[in-house]
């Protein structure tokens, strides 16, 4: 009998061309991403050493990390900022590079959008030079996230040298109350596992929670899969994957459709497989969540208290936080929203958030960031006539791009000042300096933005 | 890449846990398009004050840690982003090694990828040599990465790492040469790769 395996073990096992005897295997990558920020020296490096790029045809670029969210059609003012996008797009042109850049009808947040363009598909390996690019692994891809130095090394060879990480998997059963979402599940689990639960480890969300969830939920949980140390996270690959993929710009076409559908059928982890480590949740365990510290592991059910007990991190995130211990979140006034981020900017978090806002009005102290993750979201919620109800509550959408989820550009947050926001990481100063990040859902954000301050939403849903 | 082989240096404490890399090296600081000139902003938002002033309480500023070569860090160093411009910066302020009870993965790799050496010891090595260092900043560190030992003035003990990386470390060689070296399997793969998926 064949050894039963699991799904990274199949993805993975099917890409090893050879491997450095007593060392790590060679994996062969199907899709490169790039973006502005982690490519230029990766570039160079190969140009220093005289090496050609190996198979162009398997990259796609975009700008996002570090473009302006409004104006995008004039010049981008900052000069450095300017210079990285001249260089990827005089790289890209050089070298036969796809790029989707600035104002683009494709351009967005690298993951947005290439599953919503279909370049991530089952059983393929995917890499790019961002850590959340475990994104993708909502597909049943074997997708995360590498340095530059080994963005240089797939440009040489369409290969990485890796030793083959451990598998975990985390299953979750049972049935979301109303008002729990997607990133309320992900919140959760690393609030109970920890941030560094998954180091060395890619980690498989199986259970009838993910298997209900739509394309974009499991693409939130996967992209925070790197939040609790894991180098990726994976879900098997089923009929609302295949139903997300068909169609779209790059999904194989009829015939090709049809025999790589088949393929991935053959995908999902054999019943008898075994995994280095599990865990077992219930979905009714699980409520909207906030984080009140500084590592998206420090979160807790919106209208819980913050621990009375921590360690040396848990005090030093109390006194950045400017919170107590034992204390509650709610009512606590808030001043800064963002919705945006490669974890929650796809139509669906904002059709969340309009169907909460509709038909009420912004808290005027409230500044709120709406940034959708590409210009494919921006077009739909045009077309979906969400931008008027955002606009009638007082929101203003910006365009698409990484944003205040890691303040590159002057989308900052000021310091001193708290920000509910919908991206993943919550770390000192990671929205501008001295900022106070609180991460949540887009429920729970719009609800934010809508009060001005932090509100139980548990009691008064029944989405 | 320089190569590694043995190091005789000082070290500098940061006891701080989890150590992210937006902290090593702040977004707003990754403008650049080469590997060189991060160093001046390592550590940025902890090394300076709100008003640009250097903070004296951090360890880095401190007289009595200038010119270490060996950063002993907190459990969990480097988790965070992927971005390698940490290591870069780490590399470029005069670091050649780093001493935690554990390292997030993508950090690891970054960092071997540039001729840092990322040393895992046990949590109690740690603790004992964070307050050595906090007791006595001149204290000299030996590293060994051919033999994979550490030696402090009072403690001793065996480290691990990949066979692999150590002959790259040792050699100055990098991924690239192995890589480019293996170009046939590569192609080949590819052939019957593409065949059999889509
Ligand atoms: S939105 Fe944030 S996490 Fe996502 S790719 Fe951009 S910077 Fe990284």
């Amino acid at each position: 009998m064949k050894q039963p395996k699991t799904l990274f073990d199949k993805v993975w096992d099917a890409h090893v061309v050879t491997a450095v005897p007593d060392g790590p295997q060679v994996l062969y990558i199907d899709k490169h991403l790039i973006h502005e920020v982690t490519s230029p020296q990766a570039f160079n490096e190969l140009e220093k050493r005289g090496i050609p790029i190996a198979r162009p045809d398997q990259i796609v670029a975009t700008a996002d990390h570090n473009t302006p969210t409004l104006d995008q059609h004039l010049p981008v003012r900052d000069p450095l900022s300017r210079n990285q996008l001249t260089e990827l797009s005089k790289n890209c042109k050089k070298h036969g590079i796809t790029l989707y850049g600035l104002g683009h009808k494709y351009n967005g947040i690298v993951h947005v959008m290439a599953p919503e363009l279909g370049i991530t598909q089952p059983g393929m390996t995917l890499v790019c030079g961002d850590s959340h690019t475990s994104t993708h692994g909502a597909f049943g891809t074997i997708a995360f996230g590498i340095g530059t130095s080994q963005v240089a090394q797939v440009f040489a060879s369409q290969c990485l040298l890796l030793e083959k990480p451990k598998k975990m998997r985390i299953t979750v059963n049972g049935e979301l109350a109303a008002g729990v979402l997607p990133k309320d599940v992900i919140l959760y689990i690393i609030a109970k596992i920890g941030t560094n639960a998954g180091t060395g480890y890619f980690c498989e969300y199986a259970g009838s929670v993910f298997e209900n969830m739509s394309m974009e939920g499991r693409m939130t949980v996967c992209n925070m899969s790197i939040e609790m140390g894991a180098r990726g996270g994976m879900i098997a690959p089923d009929q609302t994957t295949f139903d997300y993929i068909k169609d779209r710009k790059f999904a194989p076409e009829g015939n090709a459709f049809a025999k790589a559908v088949s393929y991935w059928k053959t995908l999902p982890t054999d019943a008898e497989a075994v995994f280095d480590k599990e865990y077992h949740f219930a979905a009714e365990d699980i409520a909207p969540m906030i984080t009140y510290g500084t590592n998206p592991g420090m979160g807790i059910k919106i209208n819980d208290h913050i621990p009375v007990t921590g360690d040396m991190t848990f005090e030093k995130a109390l006194a950045y936080m400017n919170f107590s211990k034992g204390e509650r979140l709610l009512d606590t006034p808030i001043n800064y929203v963002f919705i945006g981020s490669c974890t929650n900017s796809r139509i669906e978090d904002f059709r969340v958030a309009a169907q909460y806002v509709k038909g009420k009005t912004k808290a005027a102290h409230v500044t709120a960031w709406l940034v959708p993750g590409s210009q494919q979201v921006v077009q739909q919620l045009e077309t979906e006539g969400l931008k008027e109800v955002f606009e009638e509550a007082g929101f203003v959408l910006r365009q698409p791009g990484c944003s205040a989820c890691l303040a590159m550009n002057d989308d900052k947050i000021p310091s001193g000042e708290y920000c509910v926001s919908t991206s993943n990481r919550n770390f000192e100063g990671r929205q501008g300096q001295g900022a106070k990040t609180i991460l949540a859902s887009p429920l729970v954000a719009a609800a934010t933005a809508i009060a001005g301050k932090i509100v139980d939403i548990t009691n008064t849903l029944t989405v | 890449m320089e190569p590694f082989v043995t190091l005789k240096a000082r070290a500098v404490p940061l006891a701080t846990e989890n150590i992210d890399t937006d902290q090593i090296i702040p977004a707003r600081f990754l403008k650049a398009t080469s590997k060189k000139g991060f160093g001046k902003n390592v550590f940025r938002d902890w090394r300076f004050d709100k008003t640009g002033h250097l903070n004296y309480e951090f360890p880095l500023n401190q007289k009595k840690y200038e010119g270490a070569q060996i950063l002993v860090a907190g459990t969990n160093f480097g988790c965070g982003s992927s971005r390698e411009h940490a290591a870069w910066a780490l590399v470029d302020y005069g670091f050649k090694v780093v001493i935690s009870s554990f390292f997030a993965d993508i950090f690891k790799g970054n960092a071997l990828n540039n001729g840092l050496l990322p040393i895992t010891v046990d949590a109690s090595f740690l603790k004992q040599l964070l307050l050595e260092i906090q007791t006595t900043p001149q204290l000299q560190l030996e590293v060994d990465l051919e033999k994979q030992e550490l030696h402090t003035p009072t403690q001793k003990t065996s480290f691990a790492i990949d066979a692999y990386k150590k002959m790259c470390l040792l050699q100055g060689y990098d991924d690239i040469d192995y890589l480019l070296s293996q170009k046939e399997s590569i192609s080949a793969f590819e052939a019957q790769h593409t065949l059999s998926t889509l």
